[in-house]
């Protein structure tokens, strides 16, 4: 019932956006269709001529068809880009097999005595074709169009991975912030519509041969109707952003964004993380949402636009380790505390680049980089029996590197033995581990542990405003005070969320701060 | 029934293969306006081939055929086909037509008027039992086997062509029905002038419907003839083995009253007079006579008895034999 409450919510909130997405997503569905209808239909007239390409020709629809969907918008990008063509292309390529078998099926089911009888009478091929087989073999033909349709309807939601719209901006959303309200507004929709095609072409189909005929070719006409639905004029401005899903639901991501810097005036398309660092680099989208320290920064010369109003939370980086390991080994402290502050937002972005990018071993990194710094010291020989320091991290690069960092400190300046336990998964994983003691540290961060770990009350969090000491203060208290743990000095670096544009455009347009933007915007 | 003009159909050394396989071989015949001829041979012969090759569904691999003293492979097939009608075993009809429909498809390629084409085929719905007020509207998959067979036959005759090529068109019926519309077919008015091509490979079909038989084997001509040449005069053994199981039987439908009471007819003057009382036309077939004679309900017309007409059956065969050893 709760959910439903949200779900009637988010839809009365998001009626223009529903509205939006829905036709887009009839749009998207009906122009792959019409597309698979041109080219699937005749091929399989062909082939029931020539019925020795059958098993080729079907094979090779099949093998697509079997392609998942993700995988194959994967493949189409680097050829199509982001936006509708990849995504048209690829619905396109899923319907074709139904459709192309049951072409043939249908010009096959034909009874051969009837096209015998057709050709003895003296119709010419193309009045059998036409007049009879045609005709006849529709029924089946509207069939396969019906299963293409609701594949379609069913796929399309992917389209909202490529910036293509649809209603799986809402479903995508959704799953990115756990929320079943948000998924269920897309996904209810699009079942929808999915059943409501179903049911239409259905009853197309139970008509007699005849008007099915006629109905048929009305089809034919309105697809490219339905289809200009996805053209309708979107809001366009001077700038367009790409966001992840995740970005675009949370609240404290591009609604407080825009609630705070006025930037009304930026039209957005969706489409998956992974993709949207691809689609700035290439110009597909101007401004888009990432994370501060990423790699792909330098990788694709992006420029990260300074949050001046702190919208966003701060993520500073900071170890957090159980206080009996300092105790038990009290020459640990300044030998964990080299690196407080050594590290800026541009230095673990160059470093998350090495390890992303150059796929350098996150070892090979740290190493580099102490050595850089006058850090480095050679690891002491092993002592028997030594106290061993058990490090932990979450699964991606930034995380290991620092995780490295630490060990070849510890080695290098103290007698004890180091454990790396890396790849603990996420946040929660990693917590758990350490306070049941299965590792001694990990490098976590402040709006992590405020809002994932802590999540104290909204008044709460709205009282820290955003300040960078205020919420380590506050995450420094309640950790010791409920888990007794603790968090020792912030590296540097704050891998927060960030809105990101080409460096070179950015600086043709004077653009620094997400304030340049939404002046720029509003000029 | 040999007339002195020319050929309507004339097959010259006909031949096709399919890959390594002889299906026709060297096939010549002629046929006169108005003549039937019936394609007759054990399954696999050719028969079918042969027909569908005097409408280009299958193009011969050698030799020619003329209609009307045109070769028809200067012809367009489909406007050939559109003057020559085609029925076939399966019938075929359009099943997305109406009744009235199927019949009207080939006077509508050729722009016929539709008021002309609505009264043809009413005539002829009317002609073959089918009363066009219930059956112009029909869909094919509401009638029965027969009716649609007669549908069929009412769409080849539709543009009144003058040749109609019919392949086992009774093959698919059960045997009342075949009987019955075979009756019908051999009283049709409509296909009295029409010059017809037949293929079966039920005998007694053959004999009750054909001018003349080409009996045919693995593709080859065995014999060209009137029934009764096949049957008493066979060119060789299979001709005579093709038709041994049913020779009796074929013989009573072949010989008629005429034949049979011949001698008398010419030995005794009284026997004149007596005819003429009789319900007895000479080409009453003695299978004919005898039925009437022993029927039950009608009381026999004949002023000859069934052991009179056995005893002068068997004495005709017998001339015929001896005809034969000579």
């Amino acid at each position: 019932m709760e959910t439903l409450g949200a779900l009637l919510t988010f839809w009365r909130e998001q009626a223009g956006k529903l509205g939006e997405q829905t036709l887009q997503h009839i749009g998207l569905t009906a122009v792959s269709l019409l597309l698979a209808v041109l080219l699937g239909v005749p091929v399989g007239l062909w082939l029931s001529r020539r019925p020795r390409w059958a098993p080729v020709v079907l094979g090779l629809a099949g093998v697509l068809q079997t392609v998942p969907s993700i995988a194959l918008l994967g493949f189409l990008i680097p050829l199509l880009g982001i936006g509708p063509k990849p995504a048209i292309f690829a619905l396109f390529l899923y319907s074709l097999l139904p459709i192309i078998r049951n072409t043939l099926a249908g010009i096959q089911g034909v009874a051969p005595a009837v096209v015998e009888a057709a050709r003895g009478l003296g119709l010419t091929d193309g009045q059998v074709l036409r007049r009879v087989e045609l005709p006849l073999a529709l029924p089946v033909l509207m069939a396969g169009i019906r299963t293409a349709t609701v594949i379609n309807v069913g796929v399309a939601t992917l389209a909202a991975y490529v910036a293509a719209g649809g209603l799986g901006e809402f479903i995508f959303g959704g799953i990115a912030l756990n929320n079943p309200a948000m998924i269920l507004a897309g996904a209810l929709p699009a079942a929808g519509l999915a059943l409501a095609f179903d049911a239409a072409l259905g009853a197309v189909q139970r008509l007699s041969a005849r008007r099915l005929g006629r109905v048929g070719v009305g089809l034919l006409v309105a697809l490219p109707l339905l289809g200009a639905l996805y053209l309708l004029p979107r809001a366009s401005g001077k700038l367009l952003a790409g966001f992840s899903p995740e970005f675009v639901g949370r609240a404290d991501g591009l609604p407080s964004l825009t609630k705070t810097y006025g930037l009304t005036r930026l039209p957005s398309v969706v489409l998956a993380p992974a993709l949207v660092y691809e689609a700035a680099r290439n110009a597909n989208v101007d401004v888009i949402d990432g994370y501060s320290t990423d790699g792909r920064i330098r990788a694709y010369n992006l420029r990260v636009l300074h949050d001046d109003r702190r919208v966003f939370p701060p993520y500073y980086a900071v170890p957090v380790v159980r206080p009996a390991l300092l105790r038990q080994h009290p020459e640990l402290a300044p030998v964990l505390a080299l690196l407080d502050g050594q590290i800026s937002d541009s230095v673990m972005t160059s470093l998350n680049y090495r390890a992303d990018y150059l796929h350098q071993s996150p070892q090979v990194i740290a190493e580099a980089f102490l050595r850089r710094r006058g850090l480095w010291r050679a690891p002491r020989p092993a002592v028997p029996g030594a106290p061993v320091v058990r490090l932990g991290s979450k699964i991606f690069a930034e995380q290991y590197i620092l995780a490295e960092m630490y060990a070849a400190l510890i080695r290098g300046n103290t007698d004890l033995a180091v454990q790396t336990k890396t790849g603990l998964g996420g946040t929660t994983i990693c917590f758990e581990a350490l306070r049941d003691g299965a590792i001694d540290m990990y490098p976590e961060y402040t709006g992590t542990g405020l809002l994932v770990l802590l999540q104290p009350t909204p008044a709460v969090v709205d009282s820290l405003s955003g300040q960078p000491d205020a919420v380590l203060r506050y995450v420094r208290a309640e950790f010791r005070r409920r888990y007794n743990l603790e968090w020792l000095a912030p590296l540097g670096f704050n891998n927060t969320y960030a809105l990101l544009m080409r460096q070179r455009q950015a600086q043709r347009l004077g653009i620094a701060s997400v304030s340049d933007l939404s002046g720029y915007l509003h000029q | 029934m040999p007339t002195n003009q020319p050929p309507v159909v004339r097959v010259s050394h006909l031949s096709k293969r399919f890959g390594a396989h002889a299906v026709v071989q060297d096939v010549s015949f002629e046929l006169a306006a108005g003549e039937t001829l019936v394609l007759l041979g054990p399954s696999g012969c050719g028969k079918t081939t042969l027909l569908k090759m005097l409408n280009r569904l299958i193009e011969p691999d050698g030799g020619t055929v003329e209609i009307n003293g045109r070769d028809i492979l200067a012809q367009r097939p489909e406007l050939l086909r559109r003057g020559i009608g085609y029925v076939i075993q399966q019938v075929g009809l359009l099943p997305h037509y109406t009744v009235a429909e199927n019949i009207a498809v080939v006077p509508r390629l050729l722009g016929h008027a539709p008021a002309a084409i609505a009264d043809r085929t009413a005539a002829l719905l009317t002609r073959l039992h089918l009363p066009p007020a219930r059956y112009a509207g029909q869909l094919p998959h509401q009638l029965s086997g027969g009716q649609q067979q007669r549908v069929g036959l009412a769409r080849a005759l539709a543009a009144d062509p003058p040749i109609i090529l019919l392949d086992e068109p009774f093959g698919a019926l059960d045997p009342l029905t075949r009987a019955s519309i075979r009756r019908e077919f051999r009283e049709l008015e409509e296909l009295r002038s029409k010059t017809i091509v037949l293929v079966t490979h039920d005998v007694t079909e053959a004999f009750e419907l054909a001018d003349r038989i080409l009996l045919l084997d693995a593709g080859q001509t065995q014999q060209l003839g009137t029934p009764r040449e096949l049957l008493f005069r066979p060119a060789n053994d299979f001709v005579r083995r093709f038709f041994a199981a049913e020779r009796l039987a074929l013989q009573l439908r072949t010989l008629t009253l005429e034949d049979v009471f011949s001698e008398m007819r010419h030995s005794n003057a009284a026997d004149a007079s007596r005819r003429d009382s009789d319900n007895f036309a000479t080409q009453t077939t003695v299978n004919e006579a005898l039925e009437a004679l022993t029927s039950t309900d009608t009381a026999p017309a004949f002023s000859f008895t069934v052991a009179e007409l056995m005893a002068a059956f068997g004495q005709a065969l017998q001339r015929e034999e001896d005809a034969w050893k000579r």
